[in-house]
């Protein structure tokens, strides 16, 4: 069974049609990269697969393990294993950056019926995939987010990722605002937790990524459809070619 | 007395009337305090209650949301001295010195005024009028303003309360608590307390307001601090009281020059709360944080009234209140900052902040600035809003489900006021309280 499998999915915000007929099939262990000019829909997906109001499904399906998602809050798709890294990671001043992870990642094993971690335990485990992250033990001090650089926000949300062990992760654009250097520890925080169980979707706009990130599988995503899939070569095609004929092949 | 007395029309108005009537006899102080009773009974006399054509009374009407007055509460017996014994949770596991009163009564029995610190004397209001204590002449009724109503009843039935000195340079170990719990009876209680902070002395004093469910009692309570020159004094207030219970309290502080004065009301109890504070900074350079955070939900009534009147230059003070709303539960704030012409240099903000979890509550701010000094840096702040959707998204994309999130979100909303009590262990005390609202919200 596929890990995640979207069905000739249809997405409308505000009653305007954003997802025209999607259909995506990721198996674990892999890693997909979806590409695409700007407002071909790449984060209506990522928004669409968390659960966020307002992005109503009108056909089509999805199924994240064989359950339908749209029938889940979006806690329980996370706590069943789906994790969106945010393009804006926000910010909730007054929430300690230590009690927001803590509160996170208990809900979700306490909804898998699994143990509660101590806090000696959660310490030590945060400690460590900040320091592999290069995110400094101050900034775990302070509220979630605030007074973030746009880097540290990026790596604050790979952090939660290492640290919810999800089965399925979907990256919306964690490149971008990231300089060379944050970009490889990024890139080191996904391969660190790449597995034959998990999968990753990595939405980006540019190749870039990819050199760090190899995707095994590339789809280009064109005014709310995936309009060709191909091996890596894809995404240096694209960084070649532009997105041009993508935009022009389909008819709107 | 005065031959000018309006036509008294509520059934309130009359029964406090005749309470005043029966009761002035028997009140505790001289000749003086009882001219200043009368005084004071006049100004009710003509005024009546306070009612929506009153200004500072406008969101908070008095005749209406008080049905009836309450006879003046009896001494206490042993079963509600019993009752007392369980009080005080509000604090959680802080320790204090705790002064309590039941039913407005001073208690010894149950309170800890043995080996006091140096410097530091303590007793009852109405032993203090028993004895002719010269204090009394000199600082009651000098800071609460005699023209507001709900003052003038206190200062005319005014039975009880502390009456608390620290000497200069003295600083006292632990915080000191008034505990003020009611008991069963729908009675009425009418406190004073005094709180005398001489020069670069440190005091905290707590005082809390609890009782019990089912029963329409009303509480009346003032406190007056005189904060001495260079002197650092804390003063937390908790309104727990009972779900039916009518509160009106009354903080009326003056802060000498160079101090340090902080007040923090935390609201959570009560049918109807009116919360008053007036601050008046008499000396230069003080630094003072005025905060709130209140709680409210079913069809609670909560008005907080400040005023806090900068008469000398240079002093720093910072406002911060909180509402939480829930259900049909109506809040107001209302917030004047007077710079008078001689306060050069104020430095005084003032936010208040409304939180609605329903459709049906309100908030009322009113926040004002009269500003007569031309150097100054002044500024206020309202806002009204909903929990933000965007934020509780993020947290359950996080696996965190949605009450969960919300009381993350609620309790860092009302944690940036709370974090202005200088004392730790009381705002992890408050803290829970917030979690213990929460987690009963479901």
């Amino acid at each position: 069974m596929a890990l995640l499998e979207i069905r000739n999915l249809h997405v409308e915000i505000d009653g305007k049609p954003i997802l025209r007929g999607v259909d995506l099939t990721v198996n674990a262990g892999e890693v997909h990269a979806i590409m695409g000019p700007n407002g071909s829909g790449k984060s209506t997906l990522a928004y669409v697969l968390a659960g966020k109001a307002d992005y109503t499904p009108t056909e089509g399906e999805v199924l994240f393990n064989g359950k339908n998602i749209f029938e889940m809050q979006p806690d329980e798709r996370a706590a069943a294993g789906l994790f969106l890294a945010f393009q804006y990671p926000l910010e909730i001043p007054g929430v300690a950056t230590m009690t927001f992870l803590r509160t996170a990642l208990n809900a979700q094993r306490k909804k898998r019926g699994e143990a509660e971690f101590s806090t000696p335990e959660f310490l030590k485990k945060v400690r460590n995939l900040a320091g592999e992250l290069g995110i400094d033990p101050a900034m775990l001090r302070r509220a979630v987010n605030v007074g973030f650089s746009g880097g540290e926000k990026k790596r604050n949300e790979v952090l939660q990722m290492a640290l919810l062990e999800p089965r399925l992760a979907v990256l919306d654009e964690t490149d971008s605002g990231l300089d060379i250097d944050a970009l490889k520890i990024v890139a080191d925080g996904v391969n660190r937790l790449k597995s034959p169980n998990n999968a990753f979707v990595v939405i980006t706009h540019y190749q870039r990524l990819l050199n760090y990130i190899v995707p095994d599988v590339v789809h280009v995503l064109s005014k709310g459809r995936i309009v060709k899939t191909g091996g890596k070569e894809l995404a240096l095609e694209l960084e070649a070619r532009g997105y041009v004929e993508y935009q022009e092949e389909v008819p709107a | 007395m005065n031959a000018e007395v309006t036509a008294i029309k509520t059934a309130a108005e009359t029964t406090l009337a005749q309470e005043f009537a029966q009761a002035r006899g028997r009140l505790p102080g001289d000749k003086a305090v009882a001219a200043q009773r009368a005084a004071a009974f006049d100004v009710f006399a003509q005024e009546g209650l306070p009612h929506r054509r009153v200004e500072d009374w406008k969101y908070t009407d008095l005749r209406v949301l008080m049905r009836d007055a309450k006879p003046l509460a009896a001494p206490p017996d042993a079963r509600s001295k019993a009752i007392a014994k369980t009080a005080g949770a509000l604090v959680g596991d802080v320790e204090t010195r705790r002064l309590v009163f039941v039913d407005g009564a001073f208690v010894p029995e149950l309170s800890d005024i043995a080996a006091l610190e140096p410097g530091l004397s303590i007793g009852s209001l109405a032993g203090a009028m028993a004895g002719g204590d010269p204090s009394l002449a000199t600082h009651l009724g000098k800071l609460a303003p005699a023209s507001d109503v709900a003052v003038a009843l206190n200062t005319a039935l005014m039975g009880d309360g502390a009456v608390i000195r620290v000497a200069a340079g003295a600083t006292t170990k632990r915080p000191i608590h008034l505990l003020f719990v009611a008991s069963e009876k729908p009675a009425a209680t009418f406190t004073r307390s005094l709180l005398v902070v001489e020069k670069g002395a440190r005091a905290m004093l707590i005082e809390s307001h609890e009782g019990p469910e089912g029963t329409d009692y009303q509480v009346n309570a003032a406190v007056e601090i005189f904060v001495g020159d260079e002197a650092h004094v804390d003063h937390v207030k908790l309104i727990g009281e009972g779900p039916d219970a009518l509160h009106v309290s009354t903080l009326a502080a003056a802060i000498g020059e160079h101090a340090r004065f902080n007040t923090f009301t935390f609201t959570a109890g009560g049918a109807v709360v009116r919360n008053q504070l007036f601050l008046k900074f008499d000396g230069e350079e003080t630094v003072a944080g005025v905060r709130g955070a209140t709680l409210l939900k079913g069809r609670q009534h909560a008005d907080t009234t400040l005023v806090a009147n900068h008469v000398a230059r240079g002093c720093q003070s910072r406002e911060m209140f909180k509402t939480v709303l829930d259900d049909e539960a109506h809040g107001v704030f209302q917030g004047r900052i007077i710079v008078q012409q001689g306060a050069q240099k104020t430095d005084a903000k003032m936010m208040t902040q409304g939180l609605l979890l329903s459709e049906r509550a309100e908030m009322d701010h009113k926040p004002e600035l009269e500003i007569f000094a031309d150097d100054v840096q002044c500024g206020h702040g309202a806002t009204t809003g909903a929990l933000d959707d965007e934020l509780k998204f993020y947290l359950m994309a996080r696996g965190i489900p949605a009450a969960e999130a919300e009381a993350l979100l609620i309790q860092a909303f009302l944690g940036e006021a709370i974090e202005g009590i200088e004392h730790a262990g009381l705002r992890e005390a408050l803290m829970d309280q917030v979690a213990a609202w929460l987690a009963r919200r479901g």
